[in-house]
């Protein structure tokens, strides 16, 4: 199963690099989106899988009987999860508002920042 | 306040000067202090012979032109800064040939190359002082770089960067395999820093720099400082082929080029100028030479030198100040009006020629019988030597003579200056008499130590005025009497050599910087064009570069994946699979925000699966804001375009990237995993959080200032993006 999930990231970090270099907004947002799943995934997968035990302890014990997922990605994965959406939500507004600017989602024509040199 | 600087150098002078017996009994006196001691590094001052000349010559001129520089610009609000920055190059100057740690040496040269900048930049309000700052920190800044790497492989041979053992080791860099790369460097060091041809073009334009400046840093002390170092490397790196003949044609060339072009020039501050690169061009050759006549001449040139060139500097300033003018054609008939501006004019101009019973004399005698004897060719050596001492006649007549003598001709209303002026280029000129009415104490007390540090042996200089008469006498002889001839026809000569337009090695500096120009701005286009996409494709590119370098060198051995998986979790990795790919080429905003969340709920599943359940939660409550907030978000915004073109390129580069990515997280999850802060919170989880879900522990817990930070990073970011619709709701009104 690790192998499927190192596909997962790849194919996701393809599709994503791929939407972002398409010079459209929206398709741009769709690629970030992606990409920060990618990270997710590669920071979970990179910990160790262990299917179907969640770290927890029983009650009464002082720690878990048998072996557990590892908890220390997980913590970082949902870090990153909250940090990720608080990424995306921003960039979603920026486009918004870059496009009611701009008049236009193709960025290569958003020149307000850098003009076009006479040519 | 203002004579402060001069009574500073005063007393230096004076505590150098009682070193004297001592040096000259053949002592020589060391300091240490450890500085980066790891490196290897030490601040050690070292007084020997030839550091005590320089040493003298730059405290004791250094009083002088400090003296002259206050009365100079008495009533200029600049003196402060001037002064200042005179004081800090002298320091440097005194540093660098004082130093013994090579690496001490190069701090205290690249003093004196960024003191040097700021003081030719000194009118910064004039374009062309800065443009010849610039050249001349550009030109010495890359030399000093070059003789950084050639003392560092010569510290790396020796084992030493003190530089005093280094020149007892002479034999052994020698024959050594770095012998050559390390003379290439450091010549180019020295060569750069005394403007030798091909890099003696920024001297002239050093001009630029105010009067006393260019006395002290670029006719007496620092255009010295490459002579400096030839002389202290001589016993390391002298002797053989390559230096020699380096030198001397280098020398030959620069003292030819600074002759003829000194005739050509119509500012007298300018002509001295070019004779300055004379007479470095002349030690120089006389350092290549390689015997010890050669550098017993190179030594007493270096002090005769340095005596009339910056007394003939100060009084072309005294000329400039009082008289309103530099150029020579503005100039005529001031003998009566300025008599003691003449005298000292007239002393220094007739050391410049060589006359007797000046000390220029004697110098020039013993250049002549050292070059008739020279190791590499007394042909070659001797010729360059009598045209180039020919042409000195005829600049001294220009100097002296022609502002003072014939039809009186004046911008303003000229006089003697004041003492300040007058004082400092007197004592020099004198000096230049006394020295050689009285040259055997000279030789023995100074020069002599000096001329020790030189060979690397001791040495004898014996001086006497008069030589009798001999070769060197007959070539005096004819100096004088060509000169005399020259000096007749210099109007003639002049006009003729200002009418050929010889290009020079500067038109190869201006096209190199122009060149570089041209270079950024094509960079700068190409990489910088305000495109975003070719932004990304080259952070991808970098990216994709960076991680497969990192796979190639590496020789990490990958397992063979195992694709037995059950059912029911391939059809989720499908799921994911077939979403992206939908994601990726799906026209409709619809779909693909669809697509978007099956992706991101698949990869909720995937975790449930593998005991991630506060991560899934979490992922599925996000995901499904984030469809949320696409959905309105693309309400405001345009139709994607039907297709996505075809674009190899990006394909090939997206390819790469994610195949990248598989490798090394491959690779990574074939390395044995560290689980020891798993562990640790693991077995501390309950008795010391008291929390069961050692997740939750680790985020509220033991990393609790960590999800501070994340929680305050949604918060900005919130923040952020209401004021970014915010202004665009306050720019659409």
């Amino acid at each position: 199963m690790d192998f499927l999930f190192v596909l997962i990231v790849g194919l996701l970090v393809t599709s994503g690099a791929y939407l972002m270099m398409s010079g459209h907004l929206v398709r741009f947002l769709y690629g970030l989106a992606l990409f920060s799943n990618a990270a997710n995934l590669a920071i979970f997968v990179s910990g160790g899988l262990s299917y179907g035990a969640p770290a927890l302890i029983a009650e009464g014990e002082k720690a878990p009987l048998e072996p557990v997922a590892n908890a220390l990605p997980q913590a970082l994965v949902l870090t990153a999860i909250v940090i990720g959406f608080g990424l995306t939500v921003f960039a979603l507004a920026l486009a918004k508002r870059a496009f009611a600017s701009e008049g236009t989602a193709l960025m290569d024509d958003m020149r307000s920042a850098e003009p076009r040199a006479e040519d | 306040m203002r004579f402060l600087p001069a009574l500073l150098a005063f007393m230096a002078t004076a505590w150098f000067w009682s070193f004297l017996p001592a040096i000259s009994a053949g002592e020589t006196r060391s300091w240490a202090w450890a500085w980066l001691p790891d490196q290897g590094v030490e601040l050690a001052l070292r007084i020997d012979g030839l550091s005590l000349l320089f040493a003298l010559l730059i405290t004791g001129i250094g009083t002088l032109i400090f003296l002259y520089t206050a009365a100079y610009f008495r009533n200029d609000d600049r003196l402060p800064r001037l002064l200042t920055l005179l004081m800090l190059f002298g320091i440097s100057m005194l540093g660098l040939v004082l130093a013994d740690d090579a690496i001490s040496l190069f701090v205290f040269w690249e003093g004196t190359t960024v003191t040097s900048f700021l003081l030719v930049g000194f009118d910064h309000n004039r374009r062309y002082a800065r443009a010849s700052a610039l050249q001349a920190l550009i030109i010495t800044g890359l030399g000093g770089l070059a003789l950084l790497a050639g003392l560092i492989i010569l510290g790396q041979f020796a084992g030493t960067y003190r530089l005093s053992e280094m020149v007892l080791m002479g034999d052994a860099i020698r024959a050594s395999e770095i012998y050559i790369a390390a003379t290439i460097f450091v010549l180019l060091g020295c060569f750069t820093k005394s403007a030798q041809f091909p890099f003696h073009f920024w001297l002239p334009g050093a001009m630029a720099a105010p009067t006393p400046v260019s006395a002290y840093l670029h006719s007496a002390t620092m255009v010295k400082a490459g002579v400096y170092l030839l002389m202290r490397m001589s016993p390391a790196l002298g002797g053989t082929e390559i230096w020699m003949w380096s030198l001397t044609i280098c020398g030959a060339i620069t003292m030819i080029v600074g002759s003829v072009w000194a005739m050509k020039q119509d500012d007298l501050k300018l002509m001295l100028a070019h004779t300055t690169l004379m007479g470095l061009g002349a030690l120089v050759m006389l350092l290549g030479s390689g015997t010890k006549e050669a550098a017993k001449a190179a030594v007493l040139f270096l002090l005769v030198h340095a005596l009339y060139k910056a007394a003939l500097f100060l009084s072309v300033g005294i000329l400039d100040k009082q008289a309103g003018s530099r150029m020579v054609d503005d100039l005529g008939g001031l003998r009566g009006a300025m008599p003691l501006s003449f005298a000292i004019a007239a002393l220094a101009a007739l050391s410049m020629a060589g006359f007797p019973p000046f000390i220029g004399f004697i110098g020039k005698e013993v250049i002549y019988e050292s070059a008739l004897h020279s190791a590499a060719s007394p042909l070659l050596v001797t010729g360059s030597a009598l045209a180039a001492n020919i042409m000195m006649v005829a600049c001294a007549g220009l100097v002296a003579i022609k502002p003072y003598f014939g039809e009186r001709r004046a911008q303003k209303n000229p006089g003697d200056p004041v003492f300040g002026l007058w004082f400092g280029p007197a004592v020099l000129a004198a000096l230049g008499l006394w020295f050689g009415l009285f040259p055997a104490a000279l030789g023995h007390d100074l020069l002599e130590p000096a001329l020790g540090a030189v060979t690397g042996k001791a040495a004898e200089v014996k001086l006497y005025l008069w030589h009798g008469v001999n070769l060197p006498f007959l070539l005096s002889l004819l100096t004088f009497a060509a000169g005399i001839g020259l000096f007749l026809v210099i109007g003639a000569v002049r006009r003729a050599l200002q009418a050929a337009r010889v290009p020079g090695a500067e038109d190869g500096y201006d096209l190199g910087l122009a060149g570089i120009d041209r270079l950024s701005a094509w960079v700068t286009r190409s990489l910088q064009g305000g495109r975003m996409t070719v932004y990304l494709k080259l952070s991808f590119a970098v990216f994709a570069g960076v991680i497969w370098m990192a796979i190639l060198m590496s020789n990490t051995e990958l397992s063979r994946p195992d694709f037995r998986v059950p059912l029911f979790q391939f059809g989720v990795v499908v799921l994911i699979l077939v979403s992206t790919v939908v994601v990726t080429f799906t026209p409709s905003r619809l779909i693909a925000i669809c697509a978007l969340g099956g992706v991101g709920s698949g990869i909720a599943m995937l975790f449930v699966m593998y005991g991630a359940i506060d991560v899934a939660m979490t992922q599925l409550l996000v995901e499904i804001l984030v469809v949320v907030f696409f959905a309105i978000a693309l309400l405001q915004l345009p139709r994607t375009p039907i297709s996505l073109g075809f674009r190899p390129f990006d394909m090939a580069l997206s390819v790469a990237l994610g195949l990248g990515v598989i490798v090394t997280l491959w690779a990574v999850l074939g390395t044995e995993l560290n689980l020891y802060l798993t562990e640790y919170f693991e077995k501390y989880s309950a008795p010391k959080a008291l929390g069961r879900n050692i997740v939750n522990v680790i985020l509220v817990d033991f990393r609790a200032l960590d999800t501070l930070g994340e929680v305050s990073v949604v918060l900005i970011a919130a923040i952020a993006a209401v004021a970014v619709m915010r202004a665009g709701r306050e720019a659409r009104k």
